[in-house]
């Protein structure tokens, strides 16, 4: 049974083998491998009978074939309704043939349910409110990562975030120490503007435990000084855990559900350990669903709950901005039009439709809806993991036009993103089709609008 | 050959069609698995309940839903079909007359110009879905002869009773090809995609469970899922 080097069915445990995948650059021997990579059928077989029950089995025996799917999912929209772009075509083909075919699967096959399971859907679960039956293909083909990922087939990226998981407890190399020498660099750099910022590590007892996205310290430190302004300016009992404040998932994406228990373990014990009131988490949406909506399966918590109550920024600020703990200058709220990107995975996956919009009431003068909106609202095309994917970059830039003519539709030039993933997508969708807007998370935005209290204020020298 | 069709073999049909549809059901539920389908379903069984009555009572409705809403058309024959599918067989005159002889009770019968609008209703629609298939790309990729087979299975029993009570000369042929039809419907029930009789229940009321619990059902005031 070949097994690649760096394409294989082993999990990414070890520093070496993490480094190895790395130094492949754009996976190029990695996928060649993949070529020759064999398929463990019994082994495929076993864990579709174990995993394969009621929900999905009834899924695919009942579709009825009547194409309501079609429209509600923006591949087929942005590729010209390209009929092999349906999701009920696409699960058919893949998941469906799978399991009629009982694992019996060659290679060929595996590469294209891969193929179709990251570039042709980010898994933004848009059909299942479309369809009769709720078929919720979305589910489905992250049911169908694990698998391919269980096998092996996995893009070369989502190998190594998974492996980051495993290794860093974060989807980035930053470690413990990294993280906490970002934290205190953060507080001085900014404690002149603000005197009297901290950033408390394990204060235990506290209201608010801070946890975000291992992006933040590695590439935008400054998003973490943000929103410790925020919380300073806003007066909160707030703390950052030194270990377990990485919320995301790119093991969710992967389809590596060992790992995915592995990351959320870590920010349930920091919870555990700390006893804050509450959690809240930063911008980021797939952050959010790993860790408050999925994660407490994967933990076996059987509330399906989260140790402690937990929030997104975006409840955060809501909260804030309605009991007057951040006030807004009104001289200040946005006078250009605007618009909001809700994120799949806090709007159709957790219900946070309503929270933005009274946001919008507190801080824009002209907000406008993109249509349609709130839960029905189409993925940026960059969600799924897509944007990490150098393989699939193509197929997700044709993604990205339905969210392209939905912003430039509402005339808005400012487009606010509370998710890492929907940000990057509207980044690289202006520098690819040149649309002339702007993009933001709301950190930035609320820094330049609140009125910072006069006790806070730098004093005059 | 009528005493037969009427008798053993009516009640094996009905037999097969009653026990396979609980069999279908208890099968749903005990494939569940709160950790696998992430649905924290019996800890939070009231808003699970709330959302799942709430999921199949908007499909239910005609324009009840977005989906609904976008395709007006196809809402309206969708509806047409269903509706005189159902309630045709169990409101007919000629059915309940037979009820009556056979246990001496029957139910409420609609006017036969009413089951006669239903089933031409039914034949249209049928007709209609066929040229759906066959016209819609996005429809006609999906499509297989399994598809028609199971249309035909359902409809075969309104056009052959038109067939008996309106056209053929041969009533009592026709009638008896009926009454097979008809029982071949509901054997059908549950072996085939028309399990979805009793599994459109079970699948809607098992997302509307996914998002009363899990998906903002318990946070926001949710919306038509």
């Amino acid at each position: 049974m070949p097994e690649g080097i760096l394409c294989n069915k082993k999990t990414v445990d070890a520093k070496e083998q993490l480094h190895a995948l790395l130094a492949d650059a754009g996976g190029k021997q990695y996928y060649e491998e993949m070529n020759h990579l064999d398929i463990d059928k019994d082994a495929l077989w076993t864990t579709i009978r174990k995993t394969f029950k009621s929900r999905f089995k009834t899924w695919l025996e009942i579709c009825a074939h009547c194409g309501l799917c079609a429209e509600s999912c923006y591949y087929y929209l942005a590729n010209n309704r390209d009929p092999k772009q349906v999701p009920s075509y696409k699960i058919q083909t893949t998941l469906g043939k799978l399991i009629k075919r009982k694992g019996d699967v060659d290679n060929t096959f595996m590469q294209m349910c891969m193929d179709t399971a990251f570039s042709k859907c980010s898994c933004c679960t848009r059909c299942g409110v479309y369809c009769p039956f709720g078929i919720d293909m979305g589910i489905m083909f992250g049911y169908l990562r694990g698998l391919l990922f269980s096998q092996g087939f996995t893009p070369w990226e989502m190998k190594i975030g998974s492996g980051m998981h495993r290794i860093y407890r974060a989807q980035m190399d930053v470690t413990t120490e990294d993280w906490i020498d970002t934290c205190e660099w953060m507080e001085e750099e900014w404690e002149d503007d603000y005197p009297g910022l901290k950033i408390p590590i394990d204060k235990e007892n506290s209201d608010i435990m801070y946890t975000l996205n291992a992006r933040e310290p590695k590439h935008y430190p400054q998003d973490i000084a943000e929103a410790a302004v925020l919380f300073h300016l806003a007066g909160e009992n707030w703390t950052v855990p030194s270990e377990g404040w990485e919320e995301t998932s790119l093991a969710m994406f992967a389809g590596d559900w060992a790992a995915c228990k592995m990351q959320v373990e870590t920010v349930y014990a920091a919870m555990e350990r700390l006893k804050p009131k509450s959690m809240v988490v930063t911008e980021c949406g797939h952050a959010y669903r790993a860790t408050i909506v999925e994660g407490p399966y994967w933990a076996g918590i059987k509330t399906g709950q989260p140790p402690v109550e937990s929030l997104h920024y975006v409840e955060w600020v809501a909260e804030a901005l309605r009991t007057g703990k951040l006030k807004i200058d009104p001289a200040k709220k946005i006078k250009e039009p605007v618009t909001y990107q809700d994120s799949c995975n806090y709007v159709r996956n957790a219900g946070l439709a309503d929270i933005p919009r009274e946001i919008m009431s507190y801080i824009a003068e002209d907000f406008r809806e993109m249509k349609p909106n709130r839960e029905h609202n189409f993925c940026c095309g960059g969600g799924g993991g897509l944007n990490g994917i150098g393989r699939y970059r193509e197929e997700r830039n044709i993604g990205f036009k339905v969210k392209r003519d939905q912003i430039l539709a509402t005339g808005a030039k400012l487009v606010i993103s509370p998710c890492h993933n929907c940000w990057d997508a509207i980044r690289d969708m202006e520098e690819i089709y040149h649309m002339g807007i702007k993009w933001t998370f709301l950190k930035p935005l609320l820094i330049d609008m609140v009125e910072v209290p006069e006790h806070l204020k730098p004093k005059e020298e | 050959m009528y005493p037969f069709v009427t008798g053993p073999l009516l009640w094996l049909s009905f037999t097969i069609f009653v026990v396979g549809c609980i069999v279908r059901i208890i099968g749903y539920i005990r494939g569940l698995d709160w950790q696998a389908d992430r649905v924290a379903y019996t800890t939070h069984f009231s808003y699970g309940m709330k959302g799942a009555i709430r999921s199949i009572a908007f499909w239910l409705f005609p324009f009840g839903t977005r989906s609904w809403r976008n395709n007006p058309v196809f809402t309206v024959v969708f509806f047409v079909f269903h509706i005189g599918l159902l309630v045709t067989p169990v409101f007919l005159l000629a059915h309940n007359i037979i009820l009556k002889e056979r246990w001496g009770f029957s139910l409420w019968t609609m006017p036969e110009s009413v089951s006669d609008v239903l089933t031409v209703g039914v034949i249209i629609a049928a007709v209609f879905l066929v040229l759906r298939r066959i016209a819609l790309s996005e429809v006609r990729i999906l499509t297989t002869i399994y598809d028609f087979v199971v249309l035909a299975i359902a409809v075969a029993p309104f056009v052959t009773g038109f067939i008996a009570h309106y056209i053929a000369s041969d009533y009592k042929f026709w009638l008896i090809v009926h009454i097979i039809c008809g029982e071949i419907m509901l054997i059908a029930i549950p072996f085939t995609k028309l399990s979805h009789f009793v599994l459109f229940f079970m699948s809607r009321a098992q997302l509307g469970m996914d998002y009363g619990i899990k998906r903002g059902g318990m946070k926001g005031k949710g919306f038509a899922w």
